[in-house]
């Protein structure tokens, strides 16, 4: 008999594996847990340490006032954001129109009908994980640099912070898509290739349909990373102060972090408390498409 | 060598000569002899000296083949003898894999489809396919069946009586005649199989591609295919590969056995025909001794 063989008896069995002890639970792995605890203690207290003394400073102002009245500079106690809430709806609105069709039809070109082995697709790619990490101002500059190569002298309208915004959330929404359209089984395409559909058509009416809760929730999750962005609307010249609703794409604008950051500014007590209390509205409507992600992703979820 | 006891209806337990051997499969289905000439007369495919490399691998090497119309063909032999790259020749699926390429010709009804002025897409319009897997579309049992005669606007008035007939074909409808809205993600996995089976007859196709259909199901599963294959005969020509030399016995008219002969340097296996004839020369009287040493279970 070889050497490296065991001898398995009741009583060695027995002796070996009920010892009263479990390995699981030594102070080694009792203090690695209590660590691990401690970072997650520590993260979470800090958000909501952030949080509740932001609700606290603003409890004073969640009246609607906040949200139907524009800014004041006579009474700051009745200062409002509703040029910013409804800036804010118009910027994502357009950012949305303009960022989900051309990220996703860049994506499935990218997957589904671009030859990876080729040089220019190869830098696209490149280029795709890099934009992804680039400075949010910049896509500020880009964006006065397209709207006067487009024509437009004033730029601060709803058209040019779109243009910054969905060029920010382009690329999330590309690499999101495309890693939606890769979970679609190989097997889908062939059998439908296989019955004689064309490539075309196996992507519109088999790939993308199956891909859709991967890319609305790449495309929400781009949307809540852009609704919170102040830089490059700044950049581009979107004013604080605006005491009217937008009508459309080339009417001038404000958002609501501009706005917050410009209420902020002020010295007087009563802003601080209305941009604290913006904050919580900023903060509900982050959450509230973040929601949406998280119910369009377990609604149509499919296992494969 | 015993007699054979008279419920004997399964090779599996089998350990006898070749010819009994042949005997037991004979039984269990005898529809499947009918008379044939040794040869296909005007065949609707042929392979001429085809060659298959993926990048610098070669995967097949000279297969001349002659498939025969309304005639089932079992391409059979160990893994790795190129027998499903041949088949995904026959329909150009081999266009989607990547460093794929083909040489030598490969003619259907005398066109050579894989010159310049062929549509791999019209040809997979002629030529449907059934994979290992059962793939049905994350879509309704109708929908996975309409799918295929909208897609190649196929002009139908009645697409309802369509799909039914398609089911019907594939011996699916009394099973789905009630949950055709379902998702067919709900269908069992032979059931499932089927559905791919009626998805193809849907767009009434010349001829049938099956890739080792059964091999994902069980055996009762198995043999409703089986069965199925032997009705379909009778208007598709079809072409299947398998693993399961009982099932090529079973089903088949012709058989081609491959193996796969590794390269002295570099040691990659290449897939080669050995022997193509008609099913019970193959597994009655093997001329090839590869042949004969794979169906009696030495080799493989």
């Amino acid at each position: 008999m070889p050497s490296t063989t065991l001898e398995y008896t009741r009583e060695s069995v027995q002796a070996a594996v009920s010892t009263g002890r479990s390995r699981d639970r030594n102070s080694k792995s009792l203090i690695f847990l209590i660590l691990l605890w401690t970072s997650l203690f520590f993260g979470i207290m800090v958000l909501l340490v952030l949080i509740v003394s932001t609700a606290i400073d603003g409890a004073g102002r969640f009246d609607s006032a906040l949200i139907t009245k524009y800014d004041s500079t006579l009474f700051p106690e009745r200062t409002g954001f509703r040029a910013g809430i409804l800036g804010t709806l118009w910027l994502m609105a357009t950012t949305a129109v303009m960022a989900v069709p051309l990220g996703i039809a860049a994506a499935v070109y990218l997957e589904e009908f671009a030859d990876g082995t080729r040089w220019y697709n190869r830098i696209i790619e490149l280029n795709l994980q890099n934009l992804a990490a680039v400075p949010s101002i910049v896509y500020g500059l880009l964006a006065v640099a397209v709207m006067a190569v487009i024509g437009f002298q004033r730029k601060g309208i709803v058209l040019g912070g779109a243009i910054a915004l969905a060029l920010l959330i382009l690329p999330v929404i590309i690499i999101t898509t495309r890693e939606a359209i890769r979970a679609v089984p190989n097997d889908i395409r062939f059998g439908s290739l296989a019955l004689g559909a064309t490539p075309l058509q196996t992507t519109w009416r088999q790939t993308l349909p199956s891909s859709i809760p991967g890319i609305a929730t790449g495309t929400i999750l781009g949307l809540s990373r852009a609704i919170g962005e102040a830089a490059p609307l700044l950049l581009i010249g979107i004013a604080g102060a605006v005491r009217f609703d937008p009508t459309g794409p080339l009417s001038p604008v404000t958002a609501l972090p501009i706005q917050i950051y410009s209420t902020t500014s002020q010295s007087q007590e009563a802003y601080q408390q209305a941009a604290a209390a913006a904050i919580i509205v900023l903060l509900v409507l982050v959450l509230a498409l973040n929601g949406l992600a998280i119910f369009i992703r377990n609604k149509f979820q499919r296992e494969w | 060598m015993a007699t054979r006891p008279a419920t004997f209806k399964s090779t599996d337990s089998f350990s006898g000569s070749l010819d009994n051997y042949m005997d037991s499969i004979v039984e269990v289905r005898p529809e499947a002899e009918r008379a044939l000439p040794p040869e296909p007369e005007s065949p609707v495919m042929e392979t001429r000296a085809l060659n298959v490399f993926y990048g610098d691998f070669h995967a097949v090497h000279d297969v001349d083949l002659a498939f025969g119309r309304h005639e089932i063909t079992a391409l059979i032999g160990p893994s790795g003898c190129g027998k499903s790259t041949v088949l995904r020749c026959l329909n150009r699926m081999n266009d989607l894999v990547t460093g794929c390429r083909v040489e030598g010709t490969v003619t259907y009804h005398d066109v050579d489809i894989y010159t310049k002025k062929v549509d791999p897409i019209e040809v997979r319009r002629h030529i449907g396919m059934v994979f290992e897997k059962p793939n049905p579309f994350p879509k309704s049992i109708y929908d996975n069946i309409a799918y295929g005669p909208r897609v190649i606007g196929m002009q139908i008035d009645d697409m309802d009586a369509h799909v039914e007939e398609a089911l019907r074909s594939a011996a699916l409808w009394d099973e789905v005649k009630d949950k055709l809205k379902q998702s067919a993600y709900g269908l069992s996995g032979g059931q499932q199989q089927r559905l791919c089976i009626a998805r193809t007859i849907a767009t009434k196709p010349d001829i049938i591609l099956m890739d080792e259909p059964c091999s994902a199901l069980d055996p009762i599963a198995t043999s409703r295919i089986e069965d199925l294959m032997t009705e379909l005969r009778n208007s598709y020509t079809i072409i299947i590969v398998t693993h399961n030399m009982q099932q090529a016995a079973r089903v088949s008219d012709r058989t081609a056995f491959f193996t796969a002969k590794p390269d002295e340097t570099t040691g990659n296996r290449t897939g080669l025909l050995v022997e193509y004839d008609l099913t019970k020369n193959i597994f009655g009287r093997p001329k090839d001794e590869r042949t004969e040493a794979y169906i009696s279970g030495r080799f493989g």
